[in-house]
């Protein structure tokens, strides 16, 4: 293994980018100095707090806990999914099941597949990175249904006049929403290699893995991802558009 | 008992009240114009027939039997509305004109498109026309038959004929009376003064109250 090394005297110094950023929002007046600040600062904390963590738990290697570990990332990734719904009328168990289903089922294949093992120092990694990609698939899902409800209204209401349920009145919004949540997913699979080095990918090549084998593990990954989004997108679209509608199969109308 | 019974509904939005305690029976087979000033709640009381809002307070009945009894879309493919000013929705004249057969879950019948296009006075080669290149009478009248693919029981009209070209204007208002005659019950709305001069049971209509 090479020698990986950033020490706290070079994160300082790398600090000068962040300042960058912090020059360009102010000279352009975008207002988001205090953003950047906070986001880093979370940032920082969340990792310097999950590296400990992390540390603990590869540690004891329980399978308990690492289930636990798990669910925590999913539970998180679904609430960050479901503050993005605009819709009012959202409820986050649904998200959840979204992102738990979409996550569990990809993990499982691969788990029985033999690529991956059920050692934290796998599952956990493996886990956040599945779940942050369904949490983003899904978000942009949600926020895809709520302005094609609000851009195509009328043309709903035309369907749902005409005698159509609210599936068959939702499907073509329904469907483009679905498809737009994995549209980036698809376009980073075109793009894979030539653009990017995607970051499992560049871990393990800094790491010092053999790339060709560093490649293996990220076509598996892309794999992962193409599944855990459109499964995530899937089931979020399927049961965030009846929250368009209330019991009686009418449009409600949005504030 | 008529086939369409509204009892003391009114219809409120937020603290604004738009229909106010109406009463109103037609009998089947019946042809009923409503007419009115701009803002009366005319629209609003044809989407409380086609279950499209609920009332605030009071019944609506369809046969006899409470609008909430039925399952609604069953009960839309009954009772069917033609919006103020329609949209066309998907892409193409055959998108439009699918759905209330998908909607059946029952196979295209071209033959009986083709007979309802030419009833509005239109080639069958419309149907693969872009719904974003047709004129608004085009549109106006591809609307209405959308709604007559399957004949409703109970069909309701929003101002259909308004901003149409005489010509068009005829045609619509010749089909409007050819569904009446095939048993279907009408219930219009118009401001126009030939379509007023020439219904059967005309009701005013004065700030979401219907005039005795
Ligand atoms: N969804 C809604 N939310 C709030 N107010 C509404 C809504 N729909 C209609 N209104 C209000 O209710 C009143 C009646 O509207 P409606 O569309 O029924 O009138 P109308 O008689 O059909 O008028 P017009 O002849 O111009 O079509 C109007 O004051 C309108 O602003
Ligand atoms: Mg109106």
């Amino acid at each position: 293994m090479n020698q990986l090394l950033v020490n706290n005297v070079t994160l300082v110094f790398a600090f000068a980018l962040v300042l960058v950023a912090m020059l360009i929002s102010y000279r352009e007046k975008l207002g988001l100095n205090k953003d950047i600040l906070l986001s880093i600062l979370r940032a920082i904390i969340q990792l310097t707090l999950i590296g400990y963590v992390l540390k603990y738990i590869f540690k004891i290697n329980n399978v308990f806990l690492t289930i636990l570990m798990c669910l925590f990332i999913i539970f998180n990734a679904a609430w960050n999914a479901y503050k993005r719904n605009p819709n009012t009328n959202r409820n986050y168990w649904e998200t959840f099941a979204a992102l738990f289903v979409s996550t569990t089922v990809t993990l499982g294949i691969i788990m029985l597949t033999g690529s991956l093992k059920f050692i934290p120092s796998q599952v956990i990694p493996i886990t956040g990175m599945i779940a942050s990609n369904s949490m983003v698939a899904v978000g942009l899902c949600y926020r895809n249904l709520q302005s094609q409800f609000r851009d195509q209204r009328q043309q709903i209401l035309e369907k749902l006049a005409l005698g159509a349920p609210i599936k068959l009145a939702a499907i073509t919004i329904l469907r483009e929403s679905i498809k737009t949540a994995m549209q980036p997913t698809i376009d980073s699979a075109k793009t894979m290699g030539l653009v990017s080095l995607p970051g499992m990918m560049s871990g393990l090549i800094f790491a010092g893995v053999d790339p060709v084998s560093a490649i293996r593990y990220q076509i598996l990954v892309t794999f992962m991802l193409l599944s855990t989004t459109s499964l995530g997108a899937i089931i979020a679209g399927y049961l965030a558009y009846r929250r368009y509608f209330n019991k009686r199969q009418q449009l409600l109308t949005q504030e | 008992m008529g086939i369409i019974e509204l009892q003391n509904v009114s219809y409120a939005d937020g603290d604004q009240t738009i229909i106010h305690h109406v009463d109103l029976s037609v009998s089947a087979g019946d042809s009923l114009t409503i007419s009115g000033p701009s803002g009366c709640g005319k629209s609003t009381l044809l989407k409380l027939i086609a279950s499209l809002i609920s009332p605030t307070s009071g019944t609506i009945s369809f046969n006899g039997k409470n609008q909430t009894a039925y399952d609604y879309p069953t009960y839309r493919q009954q009772v069917s509305y033609c919006f103020q000013q329609p949209t066309l929705f998907d892409n193409s004249v055959r998108d439009n004109l699918k759905l209330p057969f998908q909607i059946r879950s029952v196979p295209f019948d071209e033959a009986r498109i083709g007979a309802l296009l030419e009833l509005v006075d239109l080639p069958l080669t419309f149907l693969d026309k872009k719904v974003i290149d047709l004129s608004g009478g085009e549109k106006q009248r591809i609307a209405l038959i959308r709604n007559l693919v399957f004949p409703p029981q109970v069909l309701l009209l929003d101002e259909v004929t308004v901003g149409l070209d005489t010509r068009s204007k005829t045609i619509v208002q010749a089909l409007i009376k050819n569904v009446q005659e095939q048993t279907t019950t009408v219930i219009q709305v118009t401001h126009d003064e030939t379509e007023i001069a020439a219904a059967t049971h005309l009701i005013e209509m004065r700030q979401g109250a219907l005039q005795k």
